[in-house]
């Protein structure tokens, strides 16, 4: 039983170090500010979510779990805001003078 | 179980610590906010393999406090706390994706 | 053991290294927004060094006020320069004997600093058997909060007034004609819904961390500076939204909130005189009810005065922010006015 506790938080934390990885090689890789941006919300929700999961078995319940699950949904929440007020001021500003669009 | 959290708190140390090379780089400062960004949540998870491999509990309320401010910096960078000059606000012109993108 | 041991050996060069180098970008880089953002992220990465070192009070303190709340205020101290005017990339070529100068004073300085350090005597000297000692007659299980509030209360109390000091500093750079009214908006863009969103969801669960962090600080890492810098920030991102404005600073009730924590302890620590024999003694059976009582009335002050450094000075009255224009429409009524400063 503890074993195989042990082996979902190595295979866990395993998961969510790899998207870590990722999140700074497309940070390091991708061309421009937006697909960066991508890049890091993977590193925000998957890593840490996976780190998070991974923890779980190892930390005194319900405590300490009720803690680490709030940690994540704080990222959750600050990586979802600042995608979206970055996002949008990186983004080429709407053309002044309502109606019109952009083909 | 300790060396393995240990390893991967030094792992992800070390893959955000690469991310720090977009704050030294840039090109824009909308993207070194975005490493410093990434600095954070993986501080976070530093913090909690850390906290839990050295069984330090105050981590806890630590990364907590982490993941509450976690968003400060860039909102305040963006909505212009930081920037009130009007003909460039936070881009640069040249990392427009706006041609090449239909 | 040693394996894991080796391990952390890594892990703190690798994380020394990494400030280092920081540090000296930060210092270097010539855009000022560059600056802040190298300092942010400096912040966070001795927060960590604080935990390696089993400090974990002081890496809240550093987390909250080094990384979050300083990020906003240089941030918006970065805004009243005008753009990158830090950068006086030439110009200073007559100034070579000065640098030269400073550089060897600097070097020297660091020489004396580095030769003090070697020469500390090997076990370090320390008080932490005996502050550890009398502990349990606080009442506290914390030792930081016991050295905080009882040890050297004389400390925390001046430091609590330092910060009412400095926003009365603060508050003196107003303009005459804006003297008692209300700090100018925190942004000078549209916030947008998502940031709309977030600060109101965030605050709700800030506030109850906060208030987590000053009530746990009596016997786990936490205290009155680090959920008082909380509670600072949820009020912030409410300001920075725009979903309320910062407070007219003539009012009485605010400057009541402002005194209440340092004007208490010190009520408390002269009432010492009489019940303890000494200027800030608690008696024994009453000591941590009366630590909690200032340390909950620190909090609310230490918030309030914190918010208001970050809201900075009054501004003129008809100024509470831009005038929001269509959706997603950027407006600038702001610019005018630091236009004139340029």
């Amino acid at each position: 039983m503890s074993l195989a506790l042990s082996l979902f938080t190595i295979v866990c934390v395993s998961l969510g170090a790899v998207f870590f990885l990722a999140g700074t090689l497309g940070l390091l890789r991708f061309p421009d500010t937006l697909t960066r941006l991508h890049a890091l919300t993977k590193a925000d929700n998957l890593g840490l979510g996976l780190v998070v999961l991974g923890l779980l078995p190892q930390v005194d319940w319900p405590l300490g779990a009720l803690k680490l699950i709030a940690v994540w949904l704080l990222a959750l929440l600050a990586g979802a805001t600042v995608g979206q007020v970055l996002g949008s001021a990186v983004r080429p500003p709407p053309v002044s003078g309502a109606g019109e669009s952009t083909p | 179980m300790t060396e393995f959290l240990l390893g991967a708190a030094l792992f992800v140390l070390g893959t955000v610590a690469l991310g720090l090379i977009r704050i030294l780089r840039g090109p824009d400062d909308a993207d070194r906010m975005l490493a410093a960004q990434l600095l954070g949540t993986g501080g976070v998870a530093v913090l909690l393999l850390l906290g839990v491999a050295s069984g330090l509990g105050a981590v806890g309320d630590l990364a907590l406090m982490l993941a509450l401010l976690a968003a400060f910096a860039s909102v305040a960078f963006v909505t212009g706390v930081a920037r009130p000059d009007p003909p460039k606000p936070v881009r640069d012109p040249n990392a427009l994706p706006r041609g090449d993108r239909s | 053991m040693s394996m894991s041991m080796s391990l952390g050996l890594v892990a703190d060069s690798f994380l020394a290294l990494l400030i280092l180098g920081l540090a000296v970008w930060t210092i270097a880089v010539r855009g000022t927004y560059a600056a802040v953002v190298g300092f942010v992220a400096y912040g966070l990465l001795v927060a960590l060094v604080w935990v390696r070192l089993a400090a974990v009070d002081v890496a809240l303190t550093e987390a909250a006020l080094g990384s979050g709340l300083m990020g906003l205020l240089l941030l918006r101290a970065a805004a009243c320069l005008p753009r990158d005017a830090a950068v006086p990339a030439s110009g200073r070529v007559g100034r070579v004997a000065l640098r030269v100068v400073v550089g060897v004073l600097c070097a020297g300085l660091t020489a004396v600093l580095a030769a003090v350090v070697l020469q500390l005597p090997e076990p370090a000297p320390s008080l932490a058997a005996a502050a550890a000692q009398v502990l349990p007659t606080t009442g506290l299980g914390n030792p930081v909060t016991g050295v905080l509030i009882a040890y050297r209360a004389i400390d925390t109390l001046l430091e609590a007034v330092v910060l009412v000091l400095a926003l009365i500093g603060l508050w003196s750079l107003a303009a005459d004609g804006a003297w008692g009214g209300r700090p100018g908006a925190l942004r000078t863009r549209e916030p947008g819904a998502a940031l709309v969103l977030l600060a109101q969801l965030l605050p709700p669960v800030g506030i109850l961390v906060g208030i987590h962090l000053f009530w746990t600080g009596a016997n786990h890492p936490g205290g009155a500076f680090q959920g008082g810098a909380v509670l600072a920030a949820m009020w912030a991102i409410v300001l920075v939204a725009g979903l309320a404005a910062a407070p007219r600073v003539d009012g009485r009730r605010l400057r009541l909130v402002l005194v209440v924590g340092p004007a208490l302890f010190f009520a408390i620590g002269l009432a010492g005189i009489w019940w303890a024999d000494a200027f800030l003694g608690y008696p024994a059976d009453w000591a941590k009810p009366l630590i909690l009582v200032i340390e909950a009335a620190l909090t609310l002050s230490i918030a309030a005065a914190l918010g208001l450094l970050l809201a900075g000075p009054p501004a003129a009255e008809p100024g509470p922010g831009p005038v929001v224009g269509a959706a997603g429409q950027l407006s600038w009524k702001e610019q005018s006015s630091t236009d004139e400063h340029r």
